[in-house]
């Protein structure tokens, strides 16, 4: 089966998902977005003209400000123009379908869309259904992908700790509905970290998530037992309705990280967060405020990362 | 009118039968097989050189979506498809809008189908009102009114004490009670199996298990009230290994599967792909090789098509919103005579599947070619290739996860009591 993020040069068309890229393409999106953290560091020039007239469509049918404002300021530093629909659930009880809102923002004479949609897929819908000269940028879908919060994750990863080959990564928490973890799992194993592992308990893991090359634990004092990188999960409220979890209290006790759990992990290692956080929930403020925690830096590097994702794209047409 | 069909390869499984026969049908019945009767004048020939003469397709679920559902499907519509795809008998479940659980609305339907005056149309009766899964129909009336069996098609019937009840009901009158097994809780949102595929693509996940625990149910509950069982759409290979057992152990239960699962796996969804969102999921490579081998060891009596005409629009949604279903009746011949070729079978016991095996299951005389039976035949060339595509299609459901692939075996002649109601070239 043709891989639907690639043209026929092999070239991403779309990011959909960080699942069957080649390692060259992950790491040219990393080497780009470096590029652009200098130019920002800089603090000369903030405007690169890559993108000048071409219309970015920021479609957000599931709400989202980080993301959203972040792919926003991406766009505007490439000199594109920047469209933002939060389209939310209610135009499809208006009746209109996905594919007609799409349509619909074709005939605007969109060049790229950045799509985030509550349905796992619906990303690879909107690509297979644009005209081959648009792109689309996946920017989470239900619980399938989140790949341009992976690549700014790897871009984090690789800034303190230089390389992957020797790394051990643990991602804590819900798995299950994330997002996020799918496309960091795939994300680190294409770039050739040895030993990732997924620590949740049984309620919040995929069956048989084992299958992607991934060392499951459901104790944190094993799972995190000299780990190189904490990658923490959000945890979403609504978990403790649906059997998945008894309280929050509890979930904090044994899969809370704390000071005293992470002590556990390397001396040097870093915690990282793909926010919103619950601060005494999955995560300690003091950890998330330490000395340890570059949840903040995440962030940052987003931008530059969206940027190379989008300069990419445009370039491979 | 005497019709002579000439020169084909009769295929007759009931009959064991498998060789180069003429057959000769007058008055709607097959009056002859082999030499021709004293004084027959044929007023029509067919030659069937080169083709299969075969009893007609029996369909155990095929969905016709009246009333209720005419913008994705009309009777005109599917009936034209069934009999193109050399189905003669269908049977169709109750999941219509309203619901099959009234005598008017089953007589409505059966007239309407007999006015087309092409497949026989045997409605399968609500279990419980409007498929609620609370109070029992009225079955002996339904049945009256034309119900050969009852079935809560794919809704939910939590509530076990009903359950015990509406198949102890229906004991009393020896109707047959025709079930998939699925725990609805257990299956809650779920839209794929849970295995590799929806835990790398993150779809909501059905697991094995909520086939399993509500067969379990369902078995104890027939062994205890002595129901005829028939259970539909078995998914997995644990399913398969529980009716295997349960037969063994000398239960009244027949199975049948649907050709989908017979071919595909969970693997078929690849990114997406919505045509492969069915109700029950396509599970793993594994189940799909134990539903294979239920078939061959007639653990799994019958092969359905499973048709779920659905429109174009409700297809085009990200997998767990785009409603489950595929078109069915003109690709069951094909898919069946495609397993046939795979598991290296005679083209005879692969027809059983889809002919004697059906109509015993729906207590019909029908499927086979005996001297004096109602002359439905389904005449096929099993050699010749078709492209599935929209247009070629008669059903108004288009989806099918087979779309775009080349398939052997095509329908070149549908009779129903002795009627043409079907020609291709």
């Amino acid at each position: 089966m043709n891989n639907p993020q690639l043209n026929k040069h092999g070239e991403l068309q779309h990011l959909l998902s960080t699942e069957g890229l080649p390692a060259r393409i992950l790491t040219d999106i990393l080497d780009r977005a470096a590029g652009f953290v200098n130019v920002a560091e800089r603090g000369e020039i903030k405007k690169v003209p890559l993108l000048h007239g071409k219309s970015v469509f920021n479609v957000f049918f599931e709400n989202s400000t980080r993301t959203r404002t972040t792919f926003e300021i991406a766009a505007k530093r490439l000199s594109a123009d920047v469209v933002n629909l939060n389209i939310g659930s209610s135009s499809t009880s208006k009746g209109e379908t996905l594919l007609d809102t799409v349509d619909n923002l074709c005939a605007m004479h969109a060049d790229m869309f950045v799509v985030r949609h509550a349905q796992s897929g619906a990303a690879h819908l909107i690509a297979k259904h644009v005209a081959p000269e648009i792109s689309v940028i996946n920017a989470g879908d239900g619980r399938h992908a989140h790949p341009t919060q992976a690549l700014l994750d790897m871009f984090t990863i690789r800034h303190y700790k230089k390389e992957f080959h020797n790394l051990r990564i643990a991602i804590v928490g819900d798995v299950l509905h994330s997002r996020v973890a799918r496309s960091q799992i795939h994300a680190l194993t294409t770039l050739g970290v040895p030993e990732v592992r997924v620590i949740a308990p049984k309620t919040l893991l995929p069956t048989g998530v084992e299958k992607m090359g991934v060392r499951v634990f459901h104790d944190m004092v094993q799972g995190l037992r000299d780990v190189d990188v904490v990658m923490m999960l959000r945890l979403q409220n609504e978990r403790m309705q649906g059997a998945a979890l008894p309280s929050a209290q509890e979930y904090f006790k044994y899969y809370g990280l704390t000071q005293e759990k992470l002590a556990l992990a390397k001396e040097d290692a870093i915690v990282m967060h793909p926010g919103p956080m619950n601060r005494g929930v999955e995560i300690d403020s003091s950890v998330a405020d330490g000395s340890h925690s570059v949840i903040l830096p995440q962030v940052t590097f987003g931008i530059a990362v969206r940027m190379a994702v989008m300069s990419t794209l445009a370039g491979a047409k | 009118m005497n019709i002579h069909i000439k020169n084909g390869r009769l295929i007759d499984p009931k009959n064991m039968v498998d060789s180069l026969q003429d057959i000769y049908i007058a008055s709607g019945r097959i009056i002859a097989t082999g030499k021709a009767p004293a004084g027959f004048s044929a007023d029509k020939s067919i030659d069937a050189t080169g083709l299969v003469v075969a009893p007609g397709l029996i369909d155990l679920a095929a969905r016709l979506r009246e009333p209720g559902y005419e913008y994705k499907a009309t009777l005109e519509s599917e009936m034209d498809a069934a009999v193109a795809g050399g189905i003669t008998s269908l049977a169709c479940p109750p999941d219509t809008d309203p619901p099959l659980d009234e005598p008017g609305l089953v007589e409505m339907l059966k007239h309407r189908a007999r006015a087309l005056n092409q497949a026989h149309v045997y409605p399968v009766g609500a279990l419980t009102y409007g498929l609620k899964g609370a109070e029992l129909t009225e079955m002996a009336e339904l049945a009256d009114a034309g119900c050969m069996a009852f079935s809560q098609a794919d809704a939910a019937l939590t509530d076990t004490r009903v359950l015990m009840r509406a198949m102890q009901y229906a004991a009393t009158f020896d109707f047959g009670v025709w079930l998939r097994p699925q725990d609805s809780f257990l299956a809650r949102n779920g839209v794929a199996h849970d295995g590799e595929v929806a835990t790398r693509l993150g779809l909501p996940a059905i697991p094995v298990c909520a086939e399993t625990i509500a067969l379990a149910t369902m078995l104890k509950l027939a062994r205890e009230t002595g129901v005829r069982l028939h259970i539909g759409r078995i998914s997995s290979a644990e399913g398969v290994e529980m009716v295997r057992e349960a037969k063994k152990q000398g239960l009244q239960l027949t199975c049948d599967v649907s050709m989908n699962h017979t071919h595909l796996s969970e693997m078929d969804i690849g990114y997406f792909d919505s045509n492969c969102h069915l109700i029950p999921p396509l599970r793993s490579q594994r189940d799909r090789a134990a539903l294979r081998a239920g078939l061959l060891d007639g653990t799994i009596d019958a092969i359905c098509s499973n048709h779920s005409p659905v429109d174009e629009d409700a297809k085009q949604l990200p997998f767990a919103e785009a409603e489950a279903g595929a078109t069915g009746l003109e690709l069951l011949l094909p898919l069946v005579l495609k397993w046939a070729g795979q598991e290296k079978i005679a083209l005879s016991d692969a027809i059983a599947k889809v002919t004697v095996q059906p109509a015993r299951i729906l207590a019909v005389d029908a499927g086979h070619l005996t001297v004096g039976a109602a002359a439905d035949i389904c005449i096929f060339d099993p050699a010749r290739y078709w492209k599935v595509e929209a247009a070629a299609l008669k059903s108004q459901g288009k989806n099918t996860p087979f779309l775009g692939m080349e398939l052997q075996g095509k329908v070149r002649y549908t009779l129903v009591n002795g009627q043409l109601v079907y020609q291709s070239e």
